[in-house]
């Protein structure tokens, strides 16, 4: 058992990847040099070379394709976007390419990639470097979207990620890499097809992933107190869904709350709630409730900002509404 | 550092004085005549979607094709049917998927726009114009890591130039000196706005050389020519080069797609550029060096129209997928999954 | 001679309009040659025809617009390699969705490719309905939702518009006669369960929505500082009762029950499952019920008429045995929800399940397909101490089988007595659907089947 930064446990996964396979490559914008800009690649560099952590010029198009490129070339490439907010500047190759070439190639071309990347407000960053838009990614067929929330599942995911033959994107919440946590060893694998559940419980179910999973289970121990027995459930895999996971504990709970930090209109909360009204709406005692993010660019003010996120107390309100 | 290799006057060139000269008119002529065959099939409602033919601009995909090897890679254009039939894809499978159906190169699943074969390294069929470019690059820089002599070739037209990914894969592929061979087809229109109206430096091939690249201009209606310089610039780049640029000047005689009313152009402006169809001109050529036996170019027509026939039954007696295998491949794995 | 037809220039061009000829009738053509302009709901397009051959009549003049595929002139061919195009527009025909769809309620017979135009299909049944004053007639959306959100019955009314249609003020008039309370999914669920009319709860939710609680679920852990009240426990036991009552008068008073008992030995039931426990932990012994379960699952193969549903005068056996098991309610009274398909799990299973079952009964928490699917019901009452059981059968079922409790007694075998382990197994038949005969056949079949536990 160690304890260690959520940071630190990715930057262990990808070295770890480095050296199990020489397929493996890493590039983005300055991950090399710099030490990566939230530091996860520090270090890499003088250990791998050039070659293989490579500092890309600023072109998330350019460079966003050529990992598809080289994953068509047989290697299995790691890239990096600085921030969910500049992947849209690759969002044609993301989605054109990435998570179309096996499907309109008739199943002849599959794409090994994993692109990583910083999601998530909360550093005062402002309107361009701060939101959640995993859910967009969601949408894709073609992609298999990660957002480990645990230093376990940043330690863990990489690995089964690189072995995926197709497009893997795992969004890391900014918030999340100074979070420290023990790490089992030796460390055991973890799985990317399935949620978990972080807190049992059997009057509510939260639902929450990334960086809302600690104010999911922040609020969960201030319902106890209150007499509410929460049910905490980390999505982890936000494409494919693990919806049987989600739905054997609603029936269980009948009452169902989605805490995203992304905006909640046309959102993975809607898709979410749609599902559980969808398959287990007669187990429903109540509407399933909805917490994130307010509907407005991320304002740079620290009180505003706060003002937009999901809060433990928002939490907390909405579940006394919701087991009223 | 342009070399200009251009020539448009009227004196008939040499053509190669092995087969070669004979194999680009064969294969000039097998899309030329299947692509026609195409039309006729699409005014019947055989092949639908968006149909792009590339009838004049033949010499680009031969005299490219020519020059690379089985190893190499090709990434093209949603223009593409003569880069697939002149890297090997079969006329049957082509036609197969144009109609649709399972035993199409892609299964149906792409049509005429997203033509693919792994196994001759034929990586499409993109349509998004320049999306193809970072892809190019990426193939090629595996090729690096892997220290494997290779050349991956990447076609796209004259419009990808204005576009972000252009300048994205052509300054990484000279940053990273990767083994690309850019193959411009500038044939003058981005669909139908004129190039003058949509670059600022309407001369590409300078455009190139602003990357510290190797960049030549090429007569591209002229087969021959496209060969030579392809053949210098591939073994330019499978010796280590990096990147080179090729502008091959064409001209399509057809409109953009079926549904163009073609507006945008005079017609003595098309009529002036069928003068120069690279078809005759190299069959003048050939004839010019006693190159070509009496009957030799009838019996040539005569096989193609036999293999274009041959395509379109085998393409009508093909199959519909069934609709229960809807969602396989869109991941590798399983069904999707959502 | 070959067609010359009106080109599809794109998957959305369904007519165009010849808007000139650049032949006449006698002209020579060549494959490829631009004959004609057309204009499509984008621009004009000039148009080429695929073989050789001179121009025939003009069909189509310019200014009219036709149909993709209608002839618009007649060519006299030359010998060609390529299909005749009277070939093609045959292929046209054979082209199936995509050439379809692409051509629908156009063409004014101009080929016989044209499908006959979809029928106006709402509008024929309704039209077919009105004419025989049905009840439930409803055409407007709004009139649909508004009878749902104020909970009115439509299936039974006839409305006071054209033709008996309900409209809107049917509906609101409706309306004022019963008001349904709002109420959670669950909460309507349970009730629908339980036989218990929701305007006879109070809800206590959010704006007065009736949720479980009100319903009669009981608290799964209640909090030590908010101890159930003796009043909501009275209340829920009532409801309980009510539906249950209900459920058993409708039995007794439809159903020709009669009765049949058989004492069975189990010495060889009883001594298996203590082998079989063993070793196990008590969390996971196996209980004398899953025998019966599994006994009387497996007996109905032989006598499949005790295991179905009576409906509508007719009889119709099951395929799968869901079996039914009585469950005595903390709040008082049994209710007896299915476990699925006894006849093709393991023992294991079944207990697995059964315990599963149990605690969620208790707890209140069955799915709906649990109370709706038994098709025989078991009910074993020896842990109560009775000696056997003359259940009522739960309609629509036609078949219930009791055990009482397991007692030692003296056994005559070959001459010999012994002491034995014994129960006495009862069965409840519905003499509509099964007899004496048959019920005796059905009992001595779960009779033998508890002599041989290792096969269960």
């Amino acid at each position: 058992m160690s304890v260690i930064t959520y940071r630190e446990a990715m930057r262990q996964a990808i070295r770890e990847a480095l050296l199990r396979d020489e397929r493996v490559f890493v590039m983005g914008e300055d991950i090399g040099h710099y030490g990566g800009s939230y530091a996860v690649t520090l270090d890499l560099l003088e250990e791998f070379g050039p070659e293989r952590i490579r500092d890309t010029p600023l072109s998330e198009s350019g460079f966003v394709g050529a990992g598809i490129g080289a994953a068509l070339g047989g290697m299995r490439p790691i890239v990096e976007v600085m921030t969910v907010n500049f992947s849209l500047l690759a969002l044609d190759q993301i989605m054109n390419n990435a998570a179309s070439l096996l499907y309109m190639s008739g199943g002849q071309l599959n794409v090994p990639l994993v692109i990583r990347m910083a999601t998530g407000a909360g550093r005062q960053v402002g309107a361009q470097h701060s939101h959640s838009l995993e859910g967009w990614f969601a949408h894709i067929p073609g992609l298999r979207i990660l957002a480990p929330a645990t230093i376990e599942d940043a330690r863990g995911m990489l690995w089964p990620a690189l072995e995926d033959p197709d497009p893997v994107l795992i969004f890391e919440h900014a918030m999340l890499y100074n979070q420290e946590g023990e790490l089992e060893e030796p460390f055991q694998p973890v799985d990317i097809k399935s949620a978990a559940v972080r807190r049992s419980g059997d009057e509510l179910t939260i639902i929450a992933y990334g960086g809302t999973l600690r104010t999911a289970l922040g609020a969960a121990e201030e319902l106890a107190t209150q007499g509410i027995d929460a049910e905490v459930i980390d999505l982890r895999c936000l494409r494919p869904l693990d919806t049987a996971t989600l739905l054997s504990s609603v029936t269980r709970t009948h009452h169902a709350m989605v805490v995203d930090e992304g905006w909640r209109s046309g959102s993975l909360s809607a898709e979410i709630s749609a599902r559980i009204t969808e398959e287990v709406f007669y187990d429903l005692d109540a509407p399933v409730s909805r917490v994130c993010s307010a509907e407005v660019p991320m304002p740079y003010a620290k009180h505003l900002e706060d003002a937009v996120l999901p809060q433990v107390l928002d939490v907390v309100n909405a579940a006394k509404v919701l087991c009223a | 550092m342009t070399e200009s290799t251009t020539n448009v006057g009227p004196e008939v060139q040499s053509a190669p004085s092995d087969n070669r000269g004979l194999h680009l008119l064969q294969e000039m002529l097998r899309i030329r005549r299947f692509e026609e065959r195409c039309v006729e099939l699409y005014s019947r409602s055989a092949i639908r979607g968006f149909l792009h033919l590339a009838i004049g601009e033949e010499a680009c995909a031969v005299g490219v094709m020519a020059a690379l090897s089985r190893e190499d890679a090709v990434v093209s254009t949603y223009r593409e049917h003569g880069h697939a039939i002149a890297r090997g894809l079969s006329m049957r499978v082509i036609m197969a998927e144009l109609e649709g159906k399972l035993e199409g190169c892609s299964r149906g699943r792409g049509g005429s726009m997203h033509l693919f074969d792994g196994t001759q390294r034929f990586y499409g069929g993109n349509a998004i114009v320049a999306g193809g470019l970072p892809l190019a690059v990426g193939l090629a820089l595996a090729d690096h890591l892997q220290s494997r002599p290779r050349v991956t070739a990447c076609f796209f037209g004259d419009g990808a130039v204005a576009e972000g990914e252009f300048h994205e894969a052509m300054n990484l592929a000279a940053l990273w000196h990767l083994p690309v061979l850019f193959c411009c087809e500038n044939n003058l229109y981005a669909m139908g706005t004129p190039l003058q109206f949509t670059e600022s430096e309407t001369d590409l091939a300078l455009k190139a050389a602003s990357y510290r690249m190797p960049s030549w201009e090429v007569d591209a209606m002229d087969a021959t020519a496209v060969e030579r310089a392809a053949r210098e610039a591939t073994e330019a780049v499978r010796a280590g080069g990096g990147p080179h640029f090729l502008e091959l000047r064409t001209y399509r005689f057809r409109s953009h797609s079926m549904y163009d009313p073609d507006r945008y152009r005079d017609k003595s402006e098309i009529e002036r550029w069928k003068q120069r169809d690279p078809i005759t001109t190299l069959v003048a050529q050939l004839n010019h060096d006693g190159q070509l036996a009496d009957g030799q170019l009838e019996r040539l027509e005569a096989a193609i129209a036999a293999e274009v026939e041959d395509a379109v039954t085998f393409a009508d007696a093909g199959t519909d997928e069934p609709v229960d295998e809807l969602t396989r491949f869109v991941t590798s794995t399983g069904t999707g999954g959502s | 001679m070959g067609d010359f037809t009106m080109p599809s220039l794109g998957a959305d061009m369904l007519a165009g309009k010849v808007t000139q000829w650049l032949v006449k009738p006698g002209d020579r053509v060549h494959r490829g040659d631009i004959v004609a302009v057309v204009q499509t709901d984008k621009s004009d397009i000039e148009v080429e025809i695929f073989e050789d051959g001179t121009m025939g009549e003009i069909l189509v003049p310019a200014g009219d617009r036709v149909s993709v595929g209608t002839v618009l002139a007649h060519v006299n061919g030359e010998a060609s390699e390529f299909r005749g195009p009277v070939e093609i527009s045959g292929e046209t025909a054979a082209l199936g969705p995509s050439s379809l769809t692409a051509v629908p309620q156009f063409e004014p017979g101009a080929t016989s490719i044209a499908p006959s135009p979809p029928q106006p299909r709402l509008e024929a049944v309704a039209t077919s309905v009105r004419a025989s004053l049905h009840p439930g007639l409803v055409e407007s959306p709004l009139v649909r939702s508004l009878a749902e959100r104020l909970g009115v019955e439509v299936s039974t009314m006839v409305g006071s518009g054209v033709g008996g249609v309900i409209t809107r003020r049917d509906v609101e008039h409706a309306s004022n006669a019963r008001v349904r309370p709002s109420s959670s999914p669950l909460a309507r669920r349970m009730a629908t369960e339980l036989g218990i009319e929701l305007s006879s709860l109070i809800g206590t939710g959010p704006h007065g929505a009736i949720i479980e609680r009100d319903v009669g679920r009981e608290q799964r852990e209640p909090p030590p500082e908010t101890p159930p009240i003796e009043s909501d426990i009275r209340e829920r036991r009532l409801a309980m009762q009510r539906a249950v009552g209900a459920l058993m008068a409708r039995s007794k008073r439809e159903v020709p029950h009669y009765y049949l008992t058989a004492t069975i030995d189990l010495s060889r039931a009883t001594s298996w499952l203590d082998e079989a426990n063993r070793s196990r932990p008590p969390a996971t012994r196996l209980l004398m019920a899953a025998l019966y379960f599994r006994a009387t699952a497996l007996a109905v193969k032989h006598v499949p008429e005790m295991n179905g549903l009576y409906v509508g005068e007719t009889f119709t056996a099951s395929e799968r045995v869901h079996l039914g098991v009585a469950i005595s309610q903390r709040t008082g009274g049994l209710i007896a929800p299915a476990i699925h398909d006894v006849d093709q799990i393991s023992l294991e299973e079944v207990m697995v399940r059964t315990r599963d079952l149990v605690r969620r009964a208790r707890n209140g928490v069955l799915r709906a397909s649990e109370m709706s699917d038994p098709t025989l019901t078991v009910t074993n009452l020896g842990d109560l101490g009775v000696d056997s059981v003359f259940g009522v059968i739960y309609p629509p079922q036609v078949a219930l089988v009791g055990f009482g409790r397991v007692r030692e007694q003296p056994w005559a075998k070959d001459g010999l007595l012994t002491v034995r382990p014994c129960v006495i197994a009862s069965l409840s038949g519905d003499h509509r659907v099964s007899d004496g005969m048959r019920g005796a056949r059905f009992l001595s079949e779960i009779d033998r089947l508890l002599q041989e536990p290792e096969s269960l």
